[in-house]
């Protein structure tokens, strides 16, 4: 029996944690994911959770134990944000290669510098290499729903690998909406127990983790990582599968709105989509074939699905909240591309660059979008691939 | 148990032959002696921040550990051991069954003075249940000898060269066991191989044994860094002793003891004179630069006199 | 970059899960023997078995043995340091040229 609610994404997350009853949180505040630890400790002070919660004195050290932590046996869990997640990086290598399904809640907020602490997408996209799974939620209630299948994802005994999920800061973190919330026993039987195939508090068993690795070794076990990576697909939508049993929310490898007919449409990830959804509607009423694709799992990045959703379009635009630098488009604009690459003919693809440091993005930033997209299919004519949103231009 | 060498030595040994550390080593007796605290049947999880030990006890797919070990990076040492440790307790709140299990953490001086401080310093104010052991040789030895903030003051090292301007690494190195005994904890104790090794090893089941978090700062050797003959060991060690470069002492609760005040305390040229790191030190005209080594030296060695008097 | 007698054949399907270890203590087969230059001798009616070469070794290579006492090197790790040599109080600890 779903439990009716109102709450923030950094509440819903936490009681996600609670429900789960973790062994260790181990966390650092930063801004705008510090609430999560705020309330978790809360949980803990009153004796709601057993976990050990382990306030470190920084986010490397977060990491770091959740490391040793779930080496040992136990699950563990914590959420960050921008320079936490920046500090975290070295820690996030470790963590994927060595097989540890650890479940961190990463509240997207731009990175340094300026130093800002709204919302854009930087943090996570760069650390889109790390060897995590990476699921992104649009609101409260998938930024939940991820946290929890985000559990069995990770620790399924084909995959054994980290997992965040990410959603965006202030919007979605501090935002309270309406949510369905799940029962604590369903929750705890959804995720079922741990239980490693090996750990390092096994006394029968002592093993050592974390070798010298000499050139003979390392690129096999490299090879090793990237393989789980890519067959982890299968497992995501399996749990997907269980948990639309269980709740009946249905959550595939992304989300495609409107799309059967689309002839212009736009790729996104997480809050914008709202509003983005919005326009679609407007534009549909007006008999335009517009639609979205909303990408939920962008880390295995699922090439054939997204390419077949996208095949039939005749234009369309990639929005990046994160900005590569290079001068050769935002990140997911490159995986969406380099996917259609040879899979797919003639679909004119552009790249936005949007919503950066917390720039806020509107009805009608979108409209421009699919403006844009209709003149590039009327004049068959791509103007300009790299774009910026909503930016002052001079 | 009272150390009793004959029945420690009896011992099982659980650090292998077969690691690749460098002859002569001083780090591998300090592993040797730590774990040889371990009651015979305690499971111990080890972690060790990169380091030599590191790099060369543990090359995939050779353990030199018999003990469960996990290493993960250079800083976090501290931070590591702390998650092993959580995860114990949670698993005992919540009934599971667990074996018992003790918390060891190694790491050299760079990994401790330096980069790991931070979690370090965390980590003992945390107050978890486990020792972490620096086993300080005075550089980054791992990486070729650069100088640490424990390198002691005017050590040539590769990033402090001895010079024709520069004499060597112009600071002096850190009080870190005294930074140790800010942190309040049950137990902090400075030792080095020395003799018997009777104090390393009555510090060392002091250190496992007392609940909390202890910390051990242990001089090591090493024969590439200080340049001295591999067979020396026992004899810098020994010096370091006698010249009060390197007293032995243990604070329990906030009580410093000096475990070994000399009768003769000899002069620190006694101990320099030997390793090739401070030959410059003895080149006519640099009297002055042992006469500042002397002075620090008596300094620190009264200072510790007092705190072991105030008790 | 000494690799001693390691032949890596292993394919990345056969590499443990995450590279981790799960036989403990298994450098005792790797041996290091080799790198000797000098080799420590014991000699056995000088030895009083105070065990502080045992302490001291840094290659844990004097064993002993189930009464306690040492009954010489064992070579396959020994790297002749000779630490044991220098600290031995009976000179029970010679060496020769490897």
């Amino acid at each position: 029996m779903a439990i009716r609610d109102k709450l923030s994404g950094n509440e819903a997350v936490s009681i996600a944690m609670k429900q789960i009853n973790p062994d260790v949180v181990a966390a650092y505040p930063i801004t705008p994911s510090t609430e999560v630890p705020q309330y978790f400790s809360q949980y803990a002070a009153d004796g709601l959770v057993d976990t050990e919660f382990v306030a470190v004195e920084s986010e490397h050290s977060a990491m770091s134990a959740c490391i040793g932590a779930q080496a040992a046996g136990g699950r563990s869990m914590t959420a960050t944000s921008a320079q936490g997640l920046a500090l975290m990086w070295e820690m996030l290598y470790i963590a994927s290669s060595y097989r540890l399904p650890i479940t961190m809640a990463t509240i997207n907020r731009a990175l340094s510098g300026p130093i800002n602490i709204h919302c854009d997408h930087s943090d996570s996209m760069g650390a889109r290499d790390s060897g995590w799974i990476q699921i992104y939620s649009e609101n409260n209630q998938e930024a939940y729903d991820n946290f929890i299948q985000a559990v069995r994802i990770g620790e399924h005994p084909d995959v054994m690998l980290p997992v965040m999920d990410c959603f965006d800061g202030f919007i979605t973190s501090h935002k309270v909406e309406n949510i369905l919330l799940m029962e604590d026993e369903e929750v705890k039987k959804f995720v079922g127990k741990y239980n490693p195939p090996y750990h390092l508090m096994d006394k029968a068993n002592p093993m050592s983790m974390g070798p010298l690795s000499l050139p003979m070794y390392y690129f096999e076990s490299k090879r090793q990582q990237a393989e789980v990576m890519k067959n982890c697909i299968k497992v995501i939508e399996e749990v997907a599968a269980d948990f639309e049993k269980v709740t009946g929310r249905k959550y595939g490898l992304f989300e495609e709105y409107k799309m059967d007919d689309a002839e212009v449409a736009i790729v996104i990830i997480n809050s914008t989509a709202g509003t983005a959804k919005e326009v679609v509607d407007k534009l549909r009423s007006q008999g335009v074939k517009a639609g979205l694709l909303k990408i939920r799992v962008y880390r295995p990045f699922p090439v054939e699905q997204i390419v077949k959703a996208l095949s039939g379009c005749k234009a369309i635009a990639v929005m990046d909240r994160a900005d590569s630098m290079n001068g050769a488009g935002g990140p997911l604009f490159t995986d969406v591309t380099s996917a259609m690459y040879g899979r797919v003919e003639g679909v004119k693809a552009i790249n936005y660059i949007y919503g950066l440091g917390g720039r806020d993005v509107k009805v009608d930033d979108i409209e421009v979008v699919y403006n844009e997209l209709l003149e590039i299919v009327k004049t068959g004519k791509v103007k300009e691939v790299f774009n910026y949103l909503g930016v002052r231009e001079g | 148990m009272a150390y009793n060498l004959k029945e420690w030595t009896k011992r099982p040994e659980r650090f292998t032959g077969g690691h690749r550390l460098c002859a002569g080593c001083g780090a591998t007796p300090v592993v040797r002696t730590i774990l040889r605290a371990l009651k015979p049947e305690d499971h111990a999880v080890i972690s060790c921040a990169t380091s030599c030990l590191e790099v060369s006890s543990f090359l995939y797919p050779y353990t030199a550990w018999k003990d469960s070990f996990i290493h993960s990076a250079f800083e976090n040492v501290a931070a590591t051991i702390s998650g092993v440790e959580a995860t114990y307790n949670a698993k005992k709140r919540k009934g599971e069954k667990v074996d018992e299990t003790k918390f060891i953490a190694f790491a050299g001086d760079g990994g401790t003075y330096d980069i790991g401080l931070q979690a370090l310093s965390g980590a003992m104010e945390r107050g978890h249940d486990m020792v972490y052991v620096c086993y300080d040789n005075g550089a980054y030895m791992n990486t070729g000898i650069q100088r640490s903030s424990s390198t002691p003051k005017f050590a040539a090292t590769s990033t402090s060269p001895a010079g024709t301007v520069i004499p060597g690494k112009l600071q002096r190195n850190k009080d870190l066991t005294l930074i140790m005994m800010g942190h309040h904890i049950p137990y902090v104790a400075q030792t080095l191989p020395l003799g018997n090794f009777k104090d390393m090893s009555e510090k060392a089941e002091k250190a496992i044994y007392t609940k909390g978090a202890a910390f051990m700062n242990i001089l090591a050797p090493c024969p590439r860094g200080w340049r001295y003959e591999t067979s020396k060991l026992m004899d810098m060690a020994k010096l370091a002793v006698e010249t009060c470069v390197w007293p032995l002492f243990e604070i329990i609760d906030g009580d410093l003891t000096l475990n070994y005040i000399p009768k003769n305390k000899l002069p620190v040229a006694d101990y320099l004179k030997p390793q090739g790191r401070f030959s410059h030190m003895f080149q006519p005209g640099n009297e002055w630069m042992i006469e500042e080594v002397q002075q620090q030296t008596d300094r620190q060695w009264e200072m510790l006199l007092k705190l072991n008097d105030m008790k | 970059m000494n690799i001693g007698k390691t032949v890596a054949t292993q394919t990345w399907q056969e590499m443990t899960h995450g590279s981790h270890v799960f036989k403990a203590g298994s450098a005792a087969e790797f041996q290091t023997g080799d790198w000797r230059s000098h080799k420590p001798v014991w000699i056995s009616e000088k030895c009083k078995q105070c065990m502080l070469c045992v302490l001291v070794c840094p290659d844990s290579s004097i064993p002993v043995n189930a009464e306690g006492n040492i009954e010489g090197f064992d070579y396959d790790y020994c790297k002749g340091c000779l630490v044991c040599k220098a600290i031995c109080p009976f000179k029970a600890i010679e060496s020769e040229e490897a």
